[in-house]
This record gives C-alpha cells, sequence and structure tokens, in this order.
C-alpha cells in the first residue's frame, strides 16, 4: 500500500476509500469477493450524525477489523447493516444484493449474522435450548405442524438432526458440559462462546461480531480465536468491531477505522499501525 | 431401611410426574372442602352442590390461566384485557346460536348449532386479538398492557351501548342487549351429553343419586357433571399448550419472552410468530368465557370488568408463570383459597356462631374504642368477606412477589424441543471428535 494513501488527510482518505469500495463494485468477477459493501453510509439521531457518509467492504473468506474511537459510529454502522436501524442515507450490499432496510430477520436468514456487544444470551433456556433456537428452515416453527400428529413425525426427526449438530457444537467449543445449564449461569466469556456457536448454527456466510472479547479472560479469548481462525479456514467472513488494538493488528488481514462517522483510512495492520491520523483520533486530537 | 428409601425414592419419582402433582393438589382441596362442609354441617346434597361448584371454578380459572400462560408465561406479552376477549367469545357465541326469534320484541340470534357458535366465538375472539396485536406488538411490553386493557373496557362500553341493544338483520332481530344483558337460552350440558350419548351416564348417575339426595337429584348431578366437563376441558387445553410449547414454535416465543431483538438477530420474523401465538391465546379466552357463561342463563357486560383479569393473573402468578402445570394449579388454589374459599370460610362461622354483626363500620369500630370489645369488629368483617375478598388477593399478591415470585413450582425446566434434550447414544460416526464432557480436557487437541 503507499505511503500516501496512508498520511492522506481524512477528506482525502475518504474519497480514496469511496473509490476502494466502487472499484470493488466494478468488475463482475471481482463482486463475488466481496462479502459486504456499505456505499456511503448515513444515519442521524435528530440532529446528531452517528454515522456520516461511511463506505467500506469486506472481502470474502476475510477477517477484517473495524476499529474506532468511542463514538466513532462503529455500533450504529453495526445496527444499520443488520438491519436494527434503517439508514438515513446509503446502501448496504450482501453478496451483491442490496439488503438496505431489511428486518433483522431477513438480513439473518440472508446469511449475515450478528452477535452483539453484550451477549444476549436467552437466560432463562438452557444452553441447548439457546442453540437449538438458531437453526434456520425448522418445520416446528410452523404452529400447526406442532400441533398436528401426523405431520409432527417430520418435525420429530428434523429436532433430531438439529439436536445432534447442537451437541457437536457444543463439543466443537468445548461447553458440552454446559449443556443443561441455564444460560443465565454462564460467565461472560461462556456467554459469548455460546453466543457465537448460536450464530454459527444458522448457516451464515458471514459473522459480525461486535466486541467479541470484551470481558473474556485470557484463555478463553486465545481459544475464541482460534476457533474464528478455524472457522475462516472453513470459508467463513468475519467482521469484528473491536477496542483491543493489538489484537485487531495481530488477527485481521484488513482494518477499517472510524472516526467520527466517517472512514478515516482502511488497510492492513502494518499500514493502519504506522497511520498518523489514526494514532491522532485514537490520542484524542482533533482530526 | 432400604425398603424404606426405596418407597421413598418411588415416591418422588411418581411426584416428578407432573399429572400426579395437579392431581395430589385436588385431592388436597377436595378434603379440606368435604372436611369444611362436615363442619358446617351441609346435608350431601349441600355437600355435592358446593364440590361442584368448587370445581367448576377450578375447571375455569384453569383454563383461563393457561391460555394466558401461553402469552404471558410463554411468550412475554402482558396481556391485562382477558375479560375483553371472554366477552367477545361469549357475546358472539351467544348471537350465532340464539334462536331466531319470533316476536319482534323479541332478541334473538342467527340461530345456529351451539358448536358453530363456540367456534365463532372463538374465531371472533382470534380476530380482534389480531386487531389488537397489530399496532400493539410492534411496541414494547407496557404499551400491550395499556392497549389490552383499554380495549377489554371498550368492549365492555360497546356492549353497553345502545346502539347494539338490537339491530336489524335481514328481517330477524338480533343484538347485544344493551345494559340490561341477554338471556342465554342454552343447555351446553345436555346439548354435549346428547351428541356424544353420554346421556345414558348422566341418567344412571341421576338413579344413584335420587334415594342418597332425594327428589331433583338431576340438578345437583348435572353441576357436578359440567365441572367434571370443564375438567375435561382443562386438560385438552394442556395437551395442546404443552405440545405447543415443546414445539420449535414454543422454542420462538420462549426466546423471543427472554430477548426479541436477540431472537430477531437469529433470523426468526418474531412479530408473526408474536401475533400467531396472541391469536391462539385470544381464541382459548374467548372459549374460557363461552365455557364459564353459557350455562349461567344471562349475561349483562358489567359481568366483564378488569378485576376478573386480575383474577386470572393471581391465579397465574401463584401457580407460577412458563409452567402449564403451576398455570393448572395456580388456577385449582385461586379457586378454592381466595375465590371460593372465604364465602366458604363466612358459611362455616356462621354456622358454628350467631354472627351478629353491626350494619357500618362505625359500628364496628365504636365499640373497640369504647370498651375494647373485638367482637362486633370481628362479626362485621365476617359479614363483609366478600367484599375484603379483594383485600385478601392483593395482599397474598404482595406475599407472594416478595417471597415466591416464580410461583408455587418455582423455577421449571419444560424443555421446549420435541426431542429429549439429552446427548443422543455414542457411536454415531462422530466418535472422532472424541468430545465426552469427562475428557474435553484431552480433547483439546
Amino acid at each position: 500500500m503507499s505511503d500516501t494513501e496512508v498520511e492522506a488527510d481524512p477528506a482525502g482518505s475518504e474519497t480514496g476509500n469511496e473509490s476502494r469500495a466502487l472499484e470493488g463494485a466494478s468488475g463482475p468477477d471481482e463482486r463475488e469477493e466481496v462479502s459486504l459493501r456499505v456505499e456511503k453510509l448515513r444515519k442521524t439521531f435528530g440532529g446528531i450524525v452517528a454515522v456520516d457518509g461511511a463506505s467500506f467492504a469486506v472481502e470474502s473468506g476475510t477477517i477484517t477489523g473495524l476499529i474506532g474511537p468511542n463514538g466513532a459510529g462503529k455500533s450504529t454502522t453495526f445496527n444499520c447493516v443488520t438491519g436494527v436501524y434503517e439508514p438515513t442515507e446509503g446502501t448496504v450490499y450482501f453478496e451483491g444484493e442490496d439488503i438496505t432496510g431489511l428486518a433483522p430477520h431477513a438480513v439473518a436468514n440472508g446469511g449475515l449474522v450478528r452477535t452483539f456487544q453484550i451477549a444476549r444470551e436467552l437466560g432463562e433456556m438452557t444452553v441447548l435450548e439457546n442453540l437449538m433456537l438458531a437453526p434456520k428452515n425448522q418445520r416446528g416453527e410452523a404452529l400447526w405442524r406442532s400441533l398436528l400428529p401426523f405431520v409432527r413425525d417430520e418435525v420429530v426427526e428434523q429436532e433430531r438432526d438439529i439436536r445432534e449438530r447442537c451437541w457437536d457444537i457444543l463439543d466443537f467449543f468445548e461447553i458440552d458440559h454446559l449443556a443443561d445449564e441455564y444460560a443465565k449461569n454462564l460467565s461472560g466469556g461462556q456467554r459469548k462462546l455460546l453466543e457465537l456457536a448460536r450464530a454459527l448454527l444458522t448457516d451464515p456466510e458471514m459473522l459480525l461480531l461486535d466486541e467479541p472479547f470484551a470481558g473474556v479472560n485470557p484463555s478463553l479469548e486465545e481459544r475464541l480465536l482460534t476457533h474464528i481462525h478455524d472457522l475462516q479456514a472453513e470459508g467463513y467472513t468475519f467482521l469484528i468491531v473491536e477496542h483491543d488494538m493489538d489484537l485487531i493488528m495481530e488477527h485481521c488481514e484488513h482494518i477499517v477505522v472510524m472516526h467520527q462517522g466517517k472512514v478515516l483510512t482502511e488497510g492492513p495492520p502494518a499500514d493502519i499501525r504506522s497511520n498518523e491520523a489514526v494514532i491522532e483520533a485514537y490520542l484524542g486530537g482533533d482530526v | 431401611m432400604s425398603a424404606a428409601t426405596d418407597w421413598r425414592d418411588r415416591a418422588r419419582r411418581l411426584w416428578d410426574r407432573d399429572p400426579v402433582k395437579v392431581l395430589a393438589l385436588l385431592a388436597v382441596i377436595y378434603a379440606v372442602y368435604i372436611a369444611l362442609g362436615l363442619a358446617i354441617g351441609f346435608e350431601i346434597r349441600g355437600q355435592i352442590n358446593s364440590i361442584a361448584t368448587l370445581t367448576f371454578y377450578i375447571g375455569v380459572f384453569g383454563i383461563l390461566a393457561l391460555a394466558l400462560n401461553l402469552h404471558w408465561g410463554y411468550t412475554g406479552l402482558f396481556n391485562i384485557g382477558i375479560v375483553g376477549f371472554m366477552a367477545i367469545g361469549i357475546y358472539t357465541m351467544a348471537v350465532v346460536s340464539k334462536p331466531v326469534a319470533e316476536t319482534a320484541s323479541q332478541i334473538g340470534g342467527l340461530g345456529a348449532p351451539l358448536w358453530v357458535g363456540m367456534i365463532a366465538g372463538m374465531v371472533a375472539a382470534a380476530v380482534l386479538g389480531l386487531l389488537v396485536a397489530l399496532p400493539a406488538l410492534r411496541l414494547r411490553a407496557d404499551y400491550l398492557a395499556i392497549v389490552t386493557i383499554a380495549f377489554s373496557e371498550i368492549v365492555r362500553f360497546t356492549l353497553l351501548s345502545r346502539t347494539f341493544q338490537e339491530f336489524q338483520v335481514g328481517d330477524r332481530t338480533i343484538g347485544l342487549g344493551g345494559g340490561s344483558g341477554l338471556i342465554l337460552p342454552f343447555n351446553p350440558l345436555q346439548s354435549f351429553l346428547d351428541v356424544t350419548r353420554l346421556n345414558v351416564l348422566q341418567d344412571a348417575l341421576v338413579a344413584l343419586a335420587t334415594p342418597v339426595i332425594g327428589g331433583n337429584a338431576d340438578a345437583v348431578v348435572n353441576s357436578m357433571l359440567y365441572g367434571v366437563l370443564l375438567l375435561v376441558v382443562v386438560a385438552i387445553y394442556y395437551v395442546v399448550l404443552t405440545r405447543i410449547g415443546r414445539s420449535p414454535f414454543g422454542r420462538v416465543l420462549k426466546a423471543i419472552r427472554e430477548d426479541e431483538d436477540a431472537t430477531k438477530a437469529l433470523g426468526k420474523d418474531t412479530n408473526v410468530v408474536k401475533t400467531k401465538a396472541f391469536m391462539v391465546g385470544c381464541a382459548l379466552m374467548g372459549l374460557g368465557g363461552v365455557l364459564w357463561y353459557m350455562q349461567s342463563g344471562a349475561i349483562t357486560p358489567n359481568t366483564f370488568r378488569p378485576r376478573l383479569t386480575f383474577f386470572i393473573w393471581i391465579a397465574l402468578i401463584i401457580g407460577g408463570a412458563g409452567s402449564n402445570t403451576g398455570s393448572v394449579m395456580g388456577g385449582a388454589v385461586f379457586a378454592a383459597a381466595l375465590f371460593q374459599g372465604p364465602r366458604y370460610l363466612q358459611n362455616l362461622v356462621e354456622s358454628a356462631i350467631e354472627v351478629d354483626a353491626p350494619s357500618n363500620f362505625s359500628g364496628a369500630v365504636a365499640p373497640i374504642v369504647d370498651s375494647l370489645t373485638l367482637n362486633p369488629f370481628l362479626f362485621y368483617v365476617i359479614d363483609n368477606v366478600r367484599q375484603l375478598q379483594l383485600v385478601f388477593m392483593g395482599l397474598v399478591l404482595i406475599w407472594l412477589m416478595h417471597n415466591r415470585p416464580e410461583g408455587m413450582l418455582g423455577h421449571r425446566k419444560e424443555e421446549a424441543a420435541s426431542v429429549s434434550l439429552t446427548r443422543p447414544p455414542a457411536g454415531q460416526g462422530t466418535a472422532a471428535d472424541g468430545g465426552r464432557p469427562d475428557t474435553g480436557g484431552d480433547a483439546n487437541e
């Protein structure tokens, strides 16, 4: 990457980002390589501009980091992408399709699944129930199928398959001993594992992780990271919001830096590390 | 000693089965009532009558608590307009099934068979539930509460209004009766027995009872039979709702209760699921209203005041929201201890001693101040037990909230899955990952 881009002033780097995002859209062969593309995203709450024309792209099969100081608009961006908020302006593409303004469940069903900053475990349900909720296209989610006796057999059959998958993933995350525990009794780190496991069971193509390592002890953090890398090797795409710079630098191939609602810069970790604008933003300088 | 522990073990395992809990509770309740009846000095007729009344209330409160459990216990929908859906159920049923009026001055109905009216009542309650749900379910829980209680009052005032008192449909005069109420010329028990050919049983019971009770035994037998019929309905509700709760659909309901946003993030269309669950619950409440009032001879709109809604809430809270077994038990305890209990106690006291109650409150309190005699005050309390019932209920509710907010059954695991959630037997091809619980550490590779 050229040093000029890295050291450019914010306005300059922003236009640079836009051109990069558009580049991704230009060739059809290249488009398939982009999982998620956000274009000129803007979200205002009354007079407050939370996201102000952010554009970036996440390439398929990568672990991409989204960083920035508090109030940079990361979470709002996440919420706009996943349909929790409707963007004021701008477009979100996932796998080449416009998903702007879709309802959260529709976004998730399309293969773009998120986890939450504060783990949203379903407390009064057991770990296994939490997991069994997640798989898509469950026949028994139609009310009549769960009631009528003769169609119920196929529901039971599917339930058996789902149960097996859930036990497999419990083994994979090494939390099988917690299967019967109420989710509210888990530790903070275990909740994060549960959330990731649950998200995986929806058969996503891309995972948006909102601060997956917050409140997680170092050894569990290591395990989570191993899992994430394993999953990447299987072809999953990740976009991770994280505060821990070192962690992001070490584990992401591509980093998007947000500041004051805009994309300050993006690039591989080495470039970001030496970017003065980024350092300044983090140290609270008025960029 | 081993025999004793063995016996205890078996008893405990038996107790773990939900129907056993319910039956044991019912046995205790009936035993207490029969004992009280003996103490009061009821004749056998009075005894059976009181048991029949008790059974009736256990039935209706069980039915309605179960329906509410689908809303609140499973889905977390804060419906405090239950009575509105009950009213819609019974009024729709009345209009559809009442015989066609013969003279213009009578308020008639459409003359459909009873079961058509009952289904119509359920459908109407479900459709109005949808109407309420559409704007309200997208809002948070407390808004739904406000909308539903307002709705139930709107229903009552609509039923009271002159506009709908009677009107013409074609050449038929139908209507809701307004403030003066509606006569219900139904005999649901007889219709049911005739259809199912169970009237043989009824005749046999009457023949059996007549020598014991004396003349007119059929009235007593019929009221007892209706109570039993309601308990059968409770059982049907229980089976249906448990089946819903144990399905993947029920799992989504539970998830919505716990965290709707997280459920959405997993790709579940929660608005649709909530609306469905709400409509089903409303239909069940509508049928509850029908079963409660269809044999009562007449209904007036003012029966359907919000206090009835709160009775059902108390029943559910006593039993434990989220548990179908708890709902049935809560309904039974509420009916026996809080709804019928105080009246029964009043009878008991009045039969034991001469209650010479003062006619007003000052008459009750003045003697305490004047001469430290408590009796007039106690008599006054006993005489006004019906009014004080609500105070008792309030106290019980406060006590429960402080000491046992999770209800009688406490936190319970009613697994939301159509299959048992224990690990399926090993050796199904995936043995390679070796992730047995005990070896989890080694499997760390």
